[in-house]
């Protein structure tokens, strides 16, 4: 069966591009911190969510839906009706992380698919099964810290779905529990669906150095002719005694294009790409490419040579932990 | 460092030197109620700005010799082209190609970024927003433009469809990007 490419959409067009570039599924998020990219101008509200759905579906596409913030004490409500409204759309699954809204979601929605979100790191097949036998989930998004054997003996012990990021922006910690984002803005993905929001980046060039700054703080500076900084605080670049460098992680981003053979023998169902802050540019070349890819290898074609370096952010690739050459 | 595969085509050197002398007035007028039409026809752009819509963004053209000021006032745009040093809440600066590839949805906002092709200074957040309302908008100017000019519609778009192949710049959607 052909791999599934999952694909991201910010906006209603960039959710008829992918479609138009042949995602198998594409997700998305409503416009406020129920999920995790809520940055300024970017994603549905429910009308467009609703006549998003339709359009996919017309063309034979399924529609994701990421409620996959944690919810506040006190504004639960908020989130679920999320859900209530995300099943009114006629959505094809809700992505899912925190345990009081799985449940509250399996109770009141039976109905509607569920899917585990990165943000809950749920990392080996114990915790898998719990959330599959508990609240019915049927796909878990994995954690960017596997190995490819690692999600092999996931998969060896789980009928639960398995999806998996192969292209686009890298955390350097298990989702869903990183906070570096609040310390210098109040602000973290796992609440406020913002890691590093916008309101709290500046830019600032001088005589062709450009630094970024971020809640204020300084957090690093490149010289004219390099690539553009990357506003989080993982990505900086600090100085520490008499050395400088990357105390957390490279500003690289994934790409597993090549190893897609390999994660198809694990077992994995689908293969996810991030970027729900990126332009419909960007979707329709980054689907159009792994599309080939899957179809290539469906076929039993050669992978298509890979085309997307200038598209990853900070303009450098990795394989990340699917081949960890560390250990 | 611009992609080789791809590269952002130079504005044409006349209109630089035209913008140089041109009376900027009566241009900026006319942007106006172009942008007018634009936000009348697309009011789902304004929406998406929300807190953004009275912002002042300036959008420099860095191949040009004018800035471009820009308030979206609620959806009644106010457009005005200056030759002198302006402020702005935002900033947008790079070549007009990659402007105008950015409208078009020919170019990635986020790749001319890193690439340093484009700059983006003071309120990021404002620029963020004003990047995915236009990128959602799927405009075309050169049809926003045939529009406007009556029965001149079709000479219009040829004389624009002759620019933009003899000169570079994207000047309309590319077939690429147009979705049903």
């Amino acid at each position: 069966m052909v791999m599934e490419i999952v694909c991201p959409a910010g906006t209603p067009a960039a959710l008829r591009a992918a479609v138009k570039a042949g995602a198998h599924t594409i997700y998305c998020g409503f416009n406020d911190e129920t999920n995790a990219r809520n940055f300024p101008g970017l994603n549905f509200n429910r009308v467009e969510m609703r006549e998003a759905v339709q359009f996919a579906h017309q063309h034979g596409s399924s529609v994701l839906v990421a409620i996959n913030t944690f919810p506040r004490a006190g504004d639960e409500a908020i989130w679920h009706r999320a859900v209530a409204d995300a099943e009114a759309c006629g959505v094809d699954a809700v992505i899912l992380a925190d345990l009081g809204l799985l449940d509250h979601t399996a109770r009141t929605h039976p109905g509607l698919r569920r899917h585990l979100s990165v943000q809950a790191a749920a990392a080996n097949a114990d915790v898998i099964n719990f959330y599959a036998d508990t609240f019915g989930v049927k796909r878990v998004v994995l954690p960017r810290v596997l190995s490819v054997p690692e999600i092999a003996a996931i998969n060896a012990e789980t009928e639960v779905e398995t999806e998996v990021f192969v292209f686009g922006g890298l955390c350097v910690m298990a989702e869903g529990r990183c906070s570096l984002s609040s310390y210098a803005t109040g602000l973290s993905p796992n609440m406020n669906g913002v890691c590093s929001p916008a309101s709290h980046v500046e830019y600032i060039e001088d005589r062709g150095a450009l630094d970024a700054r971020l809640g204020g703080y300084l957090i690093h500076r490149v010289d004219k002719g390099e690539p553009a900084p990357y506003p989080t605080l993982c990505k900086g670049c600090f100085t520490a005694g008499e050395k400088t460098g990357h105390l957390f992680e490279d500003p690289v981003s994934l790409n597993a294009e090549r190893l897609i053979p390999q994660l198809q023998k694990a077992g994995v169902t689908a293969l996810k790409i991030e970027g729900r802050q990126r332009s419909k540019s960007y979707v329709a070349q980054v689907v159009r490419n792994f599309r080939a890819a899957v179809d290539a290898l469906e076929a039993g074609r050669p992978l298509p040579e890979g085309m997307l370096a200038r598209l990853s952010e900070g303009q450098a690739m990795t394989t990340g932990a699917y081949k960890k050459t560390w250990r | 460092m611009p992609d080789p595969e791809n590269p952002i085509p130079h504005c044409p050197a006349p209109l630089a030197a035209a913008l140089r002398v041109l009376p900027l007035a009566p241009l900026s007028l006319s942007l106006t109620l172009f942008a007018r039409r634009i936000a009348k026809t697309h009011p789902g752009m304004v929406q998406r700005l929300g807190e953004h819509a009275q912002t002042d963004f300036i959008l420099d053209p860095v191949d040009l010799p004018v800035v471009l000021c820009l308030n979206p006032n609620g959806g009644l745009p106010r457009v005005r082209l200056t030759r002198q040093q302006v402020a702005g809440a935002a900033r947008i600066s790079g070549p007009l190609s990659a402007l105008l590839g950015l409208v078009h949805g020919a170019f990635d906002g986020d790749a001319l970024f890193f690439s340093r092709d484009l700059v983006i200074e003071g309120d990021t957040g404002a620029a963020l927003a004003l990047r995915n309302a236009i990128d959602d908008a799927e405009l075309d100017l050169a049809h926003e433009a045939a529009a406007l000019s009556g029965p001149l519609a079709r000479p219009v778009q040829r004389l624009i469809a002759l620019t933009e192949r003899r000169t570079g710049p994207c000047l309309t959607r590319p077939e690429d990007a147009v979705i049903w």
